[in-house]
């Protein structure tokens, strides 16, 4: 039996309740921004430089002994993390004073001190004060130019009302992602910035493809008013928003579980963003164009034209 | 749309055999393809430190310093010029340059102007690539590096640097290493398979820059210590004496170098005849064993410093004449301390000090691990999707399948025939790109279905389904390629992986989706010719 979780007949009123969606975008928004000025992202090593070892223990961790064996150290705030496993523990150690030598030494400190307790060194990774810099200002152009030039792209293939309505969803979905990872103090690093890039482009995805359709019905129904015609637009394609979303999240799903500990996070990531990337091309992008004074005359005008030629 | 011009067939038959040829040596084991005919494909997907395990570090090759050397020896130059020709002067010093910490010339005022003349024919020949510039008012002599000369030398300086990392980390027998220059001043050091890269930091962190000094013995060490150090001396401390308070012991040498490591042409650790104590013997090239010759022969009975760095290693009393061009460094080493001396010495100094700017290393059992779970999530993701596409749209569903199978092995396949690294965060790409993949089928089969709804026949509706998707896939596609693109140009590392498996993926899907599966839906089409359709 062939099946659609969306019947073909289906006709759900979104722009009817627009406003119930502006608001609750609105706040979600307001509340990201918010939570990222007040609670800050807890970035990982890659952005503010620091220490971070992952240990496999002679036995299940004894994590509190590790602790004061560290804190002896005075290598400042050490964090330890148990990690997948019980005798797997990730430790965490803040960018020391001065430059990146010693940073250097503080790795050697930890690795003597630790000794017979550490049966493998699963990953040492530093990043000195030097590189990170680079890193987050590196990772905030790619983020922001990649959505200039989605903006740009869509602006060539529609008419401008689409651009703007494609990156206010798409600014939407990034600002929430941010925030999501700010509420619950995931870690902020170079894969969330590889994951925010990614949703970015499967957001966007999404709003095309329904604003292909509303261009489309755009030409064909001259007379319809604008609102149902919307409507009509998301209902026809949401069968497919709802079906390629299902397959996305059934591959992210299988990593979040299965992918080991250290591409969780970034699977998280991915799995928020597909859910509010689609959320946001349903009940934000398509309802934004009744707002944005779609010039239907010029729609009109177009399909003269090229039925002429 | 429903109709294939014959070339075009062959052309999707042809892209999908080379897939699987160049995808195939992946699933066979690394021996069995190292055996196979060098005319069939045997490139595998090589695969990023973090999924085979080993150490990348960036280093930055502090260049500044070597430029602020040069004109510091530029400076010697003149000094023992204006002594030679008795000329007298004043403010010698660096100019200073565009960047922090870092000269681009020198400048000296000659006090007597009658002899301003001769002052500067006598620094002119210093530097031939400097520019000199003067003002015989004033008396100001000035020799200037150009830009181009000064980036010239930092060039040399990393080119340089390279070589004796490469050097180095040769002789500690790490297997491929990949050492590159990353920008003018940052070296990126790939070594696979090092879970344990602190001997190596240690090598790299050494400069190991080795000069052989006289002992001043003829001025008081005491008062040098007391802060008054005679001109042409200067204290050095011990690399591993210590006073009695734990201060490192210093000695007072003269700052003329006698002889310098470069005229080193071996060294070996070894074990001294009588103490069998850990020793480095060295050997000199016959330049430097006759200086060594002479340098022994005036000056029996004094001490002779050994420096490494700005350290005495030790300085032992000459006890008569080296004429050969051999001798031995004891230093209290351990056997491993005389070993990476000797190696350091052999594979020559380092022009500048290097510094760590990021290191990660993954171990072998991590990488491993990495591996497995993303080969499971994979095939987990992938039994999914094909069940559920299966499920949702029968046989087109089935086509669909077949077609996510292909495209797991074309992007196995370009990334073989690429040689791009296949890193973690790529791995996640490969299983988005199963989730993503099917999107154009979806878009294609939903049309389709809508197209029937409409009345269509089955061809009809196939060809409309296929032609108003395709604006639809394209639009679509090209937004995530762009995020693709700009995450490769300013990624780094591991996330240029995701990048790179993200970007092959959309293209592949692509091909499988409006290539592959049309064909087969079109094949199906003529073969079956359905009254109606059931998607």
């Amino acid at each position: 039996m062939a099946f659609s979780f969306v019947p073909a007949d289906i006709s759900i009123r979104f722009l009817p309740r627009k406003l119930l969606f502006f608001v609750f975008s609105t706040m979600l928004f307001l509340a990201s921004v918010g939570l990222f000025l007040v609670h800050g992202l807890n970035y990982g090593i890659d952005f503010k430089g620091g220490i971070l070892i992952e240990v496999k223990t002679d036995g299940p961790a004894d994590i509190e002994s590790m602790r004061s064996q560290l804190d002896a150290l005075g290598l400042g705030d050490v964090q330890l993390q148990e990690f997948g496993e019980p005798d797997d523990v990730l430790i965490r150690i803040q960018k020391q004073e001065g430059g990146d030598d010693e940073q250097q030494g503080a790795v050697e400190a930890v690795k003597s001190t630790l000794g017979d307790t550490v049966v493998e060194y699963r990953r040492t990774e530093f990043v000195g004060p030097t590189v990170s810099q680079e890193l987050l200002i590196d990772g905030v152009t790619a983020v922001l130019l990649a959505m200039g030039a989605i903006l740009l792209y869509i602006w060539f293939r529609f008419e401008w009302q689409f651009g703007v309505g494609a990156v206010i969803a798409l600014i939407h979905d990034v600002v929430a992602t941010i925030g999501a990872f700010s509420l619950l103090g995931l870690e902020f690093n170079l894969s969330t910035v590889a994951a925010i890039l990614t949703i970015a482009g499967y957001s966007i995805n999404d709003t095309v493809v329904v604003y292909d359709r509303v261009r489309e019905n755009l030409r064909k129904f001259k007379k319809m008013p604008l609102e149902e015609l919307l409507d009509n637009s998301i209902n026809q394609t949401l069968s497919r928003t709802v079906m390629t979303s299902v397959t996305t999240l059934l591959a992210l799903i299988a990593l979040f579980v299965l992918g080991g500990p250290v591409i969780h996070d970034f699977a998280f990531a991915m799995i928020f963003g597909v859910v509010i990337g689609t959320y946001s091309s349903i009940c934000l992008a398509v309802p934004l164009l009744v707002h944005l004074s779609i010039d239907r005359n010029r729609s009109a005008e177009e399909e003269t034209a090229e039925s002429g030629a | 749309m429903i109709y294939f011009a014959k070339w075009k067939i062959a052309f999707i038959l042809i892209v999908c055999a080379l897939g699987l040829a160049y995808a195939a040596p992946n699933f066979a084991g690394r021996d069995s393809v190292s055996k196979m005919p060098a005319w069939l494909p045997n490139k595998q997907v090589s695969l990023g430190l973090d999924l085979q395990g080993g150490s990348h570090l960036l280093l930055q090759v502090e260049t500044g310093a070597v430029i602020q050397e040069q004109l510091e020896a530029v400076m010697d130059g003149i000094r023992a010029e204006m002594r030679s020709e008795r000329i007298r002067y004043r403010d010698l010093g660096v100019l200073p340059g565009a960047e922090e910490n870092e000269g681009h010339g020198v400048s000296v005022t000659i006090n007597d102007l009658a002899e301003f003349e001769q002052a500067r024919n006598a620094i002119r020949d210093l530097e031939p690539q400097a520019q000199i510039s003067s003002d015989a008012g004033t008396g100001v002599i000035a020799l200037t590096f150009s830009e181009t000369e000064i980036n010239a030398r930092r060039l040399a300086a990393l080119s340089q640097s390279i070589e004796i990392i490469r050097r180095r980390i040769d002789e500690t027998g790490v297997r491929e290493p990949t050492i590159q220059a990353q920008g003018g001043q940052r070296i990126l050091v790939q070594l696979p398979g090092v879970d344990d890269p602190e001997r190596i930091k240690q090598l790299l962190g050494t400069t190991a820059k080795m000069t052989f000094h006289l002992v001043d013995v003829r001025n008081s060490r005491a008062e040098a210590l007391a802060g008054r150090v005679p001109p042409g001396s200067r204290l050095m401390p011990s690399a591993d004496e210590q006073n009695p308070d734990g201060s490192p012991l210093m000695y007072l040498i003269e700052k003329r170098v006698m002889i310098s490591g470069e005229n080193l042409v071996d060294a070996q650790p070894t074990f001294d005849s009588q103490s069998a104590q850990p020793v480095v013997s060295f050997r000199f090239d016959s330049r430097g064993a006759k200086k060594f010759g002479d340098v022994t022969t005036e000056n029996v009975g004094r001490p002779f410093a050994i420096v490494l760095d700005g350290k005495v290693i030790s300085a032992p009393v000459i006890r008569e004449p080296i004429l050969g061009g051999n001798g031995q460094i004891s230093g209290g080493f351990t056997v491993q301390g005389a070993q990476d001396l000797a190696l350091l010495l052999r594979a020559g100094a380092l022009p500048a000090p290097l510094t760590i700017l990021e290191e990660r290393t993954v171990g072998p059992g991590l990488g491993k691990d990495s591996i497995e779970a993303g080969k499971f999530a994979s095939v987990i993701g992938l039994i999914a999707v094909v069940v559920f596409m299966a499920l949702a749209y029968r046989r087109f569903g089935l086509m669909a399948d077949v077609a996510l199978a292909m495209n797991i092995f074309l992007i196995l396949a370009a990334l073989s025939v690429l040689q791009a690294t296949l890193t973690l965060p790529g791995i996640a790409g490969i299983v988005l790109t199963i989730g993503m993949a099917v999107d154009a089928n979806v878009l294609v089969f939903e049309r389709i279905r809508e197209e029937v709804r409409a009345g269509r026949t089955p061809i009809s509706a196939i060809d409309a389904g296929y032609s108003r998707a395709l604006k639809t896939i394209v639009d679509a596609n090209v937004t995530t390629l762009i995020a693709a693109v700009l995450l490769y140009l300013f990624g780094s590392g591991p996330v240029r992986g995701f990048a790179v498996t993200l970007a092959i993926g959309i293209v592949t899907s692509l091909f499988t989706a409006i290539m592959l599966t049309r064909l087969m839906v079109v094949t199906w089409l003529r073969r079956a010719k359905p009254k109606e359709l059931k998607v």
